[in-house]
């Protein structure tokens, strides 16, 4: 990866963590409803990923932790936070929220709240990439307590079985909502456990770009390459609770400390700043660019956009018009 | 126009909207290689190949979930749940993502799915297998939810719900199968929202749909040549949404109305039917609505406590003659 390419890198997972920051202070704020989890200390994962794989090409799907997943594939940052904003100009015109962003036209088929249940989804996709004959492949990403539902065993059974165009993204960030993976799961290594279902998997540090983008792309040639399905998992950590409902007390200062000092961000900043390849001023000045953004365009954007209308309150629970619907009027 | 059974008229929109969309496939448990429990997959597999009319592992949330991705891009899954009993395991994927999929993504993803399952109560195969889940179904916004009582509608039904873009749950019965019934031979798109009389009347409406369709018209027929009484039946053959307006015409022209279904009473077709006729024409009627449903308990083993749990065309009659005093 040259310079370039990493500085690009830096700014967009630095503009996703003061993305983050900025629902942080909009739900403090109460102009943000609902739920809202957070993406900070995971940028690495996502970002890595997909820079392996092909944004707006390849059919990603993922929990609800999804807003960064979402701006990655090629949404518009405005129109994600108008979503959270819950105006009509959301990316979900208001109707989803947080947990479900969705921007079809860039294949990111959304995020769903139910643990596990985008496994299936993604299958689902690969099935019909498959039965299309596209380059496409289809990625999903969840969290590691996703991996304890049942859909995760009776799909990675499928995915084998029927040789998937499918990766699967385990972001191992150790907690299930506020209990440790040793006190939920009996197989603390992800990556072993799919070793039922005979599929190639691989462990990765998630805090370091550069080594997510190397296994990701083992990964990704490997799926696209015809071969079934894959299993990644990244070893990571979220710098925030589950969600805003979160005190986030069930966690040792230690372990914090330790994986803070393990910030993808100023992992890679610090590597170009060694490198020569950028000075601190320049990072600030990246930064302040951001943020500008940030206060600038996409807040003012979600703040003065219209609420949706009252009178659609059922608009889209069915299709409109469908002439089958009649029996075929036609 | 042909008669032909139950099971076939499946077998033959399964065949059709195969033949006329490669992006149709079919899936569930056994319904390739063994043509289906039910046969309304038979011989397709050879036909179409394992790509297409695909025997899934018993992972039924896994396989509805997975028939609901294709749907996202283009694919028109047919997906054949064993049993009812079984939706249950489904429910997750059905409820929570094919319904609501359009909505929460504003519009931008839909999941024309299709999902088939016989439901009801057979014989002796005890409270795990005799599950009538309509009323789970129902009530699901977002999911259209219909339920053939014939072969012909069992024919027209699949083949609009496999063309329309909206997820379709087909409630289907354990003991219709073999049933026969004209069907056209000409291809045929039934209406996914409305209701038919099945038999016109004046004197009292009697609403069933599915397996309820039949005892309402054998009741009626007893009703007609024992007691003078002229019973309408009109056949609910979609549940989501219920034809408000057809069941107002009907009970607003019989001015009294049964409401009959296999299932237990309480939050069903019946408890639903009855709020619309109190919304609708209250003071159309001459008497009090009346429900004839299952007893509110799991389906016993037992032969004779099994046929008590459930109604039939005698209950109904009962029913009628109690309205009306004879």
């Amino acid at each position: 990866m040259n310079a370039a390419d990493k500085k690009r890198l830096l700014r967009e997972m630095l503009f996703a963590r003061r993305f983050e920051e900025r629902c942080y202070e909009a739900y403090v704020e109460r102009k943000i409803g609902g739920f809202l989890h957070l993406y900070p200390g995971q940028e690495a994962c996502v970002h890595g990923v997909m820079e392996a794989a092909r944004p707006g090409h390849d059919y990603v799907i993922t929990g609800y932790r999804d807003h960064i997943h979402a701006i990655k594939c090629g949404a518009d940052p405005k129109a994600v936070m108008a979503e959270l904003f819950a105006k009509e100009t959301g990316s979900s015109k208001g109707r989803g929220g947080s947990m479900h962003i969705f921007d079809v036209e860039n294949h990111f088929m959304g995020g769903y709240a139910l643990v596990g249940g985008p496994f299936p989804l993604a299958a689902g996709m690969a099935k019909a990439i498959k039965m299309k004959g596209g380059d496409e492949i289809a990625i999903c990403f969840l969290g590691d307590a996703a991996n304890n539902q049942g859909t995760f065993h009776e799909t990675l059974n499928m995915a084998a079985l029927w040789k998937l165009p499918v990766l699967y993204v385990c972001e191992n960030n150790l907690y299930g909502i506020g209990t440790r993976i040793d006190r939920s799961t009996a197989v603390i290594d992800q990556s072993k456990r799919v070793c039922g279902y005979d599929m190639p998997s691989a462990q990765a540090d998630g805090q370091d770009i550069e080594k997510v983008m190397e296994a990701a792309k083992v990964a990704v040639d490997h799926v696209r390459g015809g071969n079934g399905p894959y299993f990644l998992e990244l070893l990571t950590y979220r710098y925030r609770g589950h969600s805003m409902s979160d005190s986030n007390a069930y966690r040792a200062k230690e372990e914090e400390k330790e994986w803070g000092g393990r910030d993808p961000i100023i992992m890679l900043r610090d590597r170009l700043i060694e490198a020569g390849e950028m000075t601190k001023d320049d990072y600030k000045a990246m930064d302040t660019e951001v943020l500008d953004e940030i206060e600038n365009e996409i807040i003012p954007f979600a703040e003065s956009s219209p609420e949706p209308k009252l009178e659609e309150l059922e608009k889209y629970v069915l299709a409109e018009n469908d002439p089958y619907v009649l029996g075929g009027a036609h | 126009m042909a008669e032909i059974m139950f099971w076939e008229a499946l077998r033959r929109a399964h065949d059709e909207e195969l033949a006329n969309d490669p992006l149709v496939i079919a899936m569930g448990e056994d319904i390739g290689m063994a043509g289906g429990t039910y046969k309304a997959t038979k011989g397709l597999y050879e036909k179409y190949g394992p790509e297409r009319v695909i025997d899934t592992p018993i992972s039924e949330n896994g396989f509805t979930g997975l028939a609901i991705g294709a749907s996202f891009i283009g694919v028109r899954p047919i997906v054949e749940i064993m049993s009812v009993n079984f939706a249950w395991l489904a429910l997750d994927q059905i409820a929570n993502t094919a319904a609501k999929v359009r909505y929460m993504s504003g519009g931008q993803l839909e999941a024309p799915v299709v999902i088939r399952s016989p439901g009801g109560t057979a014989h002796q195969l005890g409270s795990q297998h005799s599950a009538r889940m309509e009323k789970v179904f129902m009530g699901i916004a977002g999911l259209r939810v219909v339920t053939p009582s014939n072969p012909r509608q069992a024919y027209g039904l699949l083949k609009s719900a496999v063309r329309c873009n909206d997820p379709v749950f087909i409630n289907e019965h354990e003991l219709m199968y073999n049933m026969k019934g004209e069907v056209p031979d000409e291809e045929y798109f039934h209406p996914l929202e409305g209701s038919e009389v099945a038999r016109p009347g004046k004197d009292v409406t009697l609403f069933g749909y599915n397996v309820s369709v039949h005892w309402c018209l054998q009741a009626a027929e007893v009703l007609a040549r024992e007691y003078g009484i002229d019973a309408e039946v009109v056949d609910l053959f979609a549940l989501n949404p219920l034809d408000r307006a057809g069941i107002r015409a009907s009970a607003s022209k019989t001015h009294r109305a049964v409401v009959v279904e296999e299932a237990e009473a309480p939050v069903g077709v019946g408890s639903e039917v009855m709020a619309i006729l109190n919304e609708e024409c209250f003071f159309e009627l001459d008497a009090a609505p009346v429900r004839v449903t299952a007893r509110n308990v799991p389906i016993p083993y037992n032969h004779t406590l099994e046929k008590a749990a459930i109604p039939n065309a005698k209950d109904v009659v009962a029913a009628v003659r109690k309205m009306f005093g004879k």
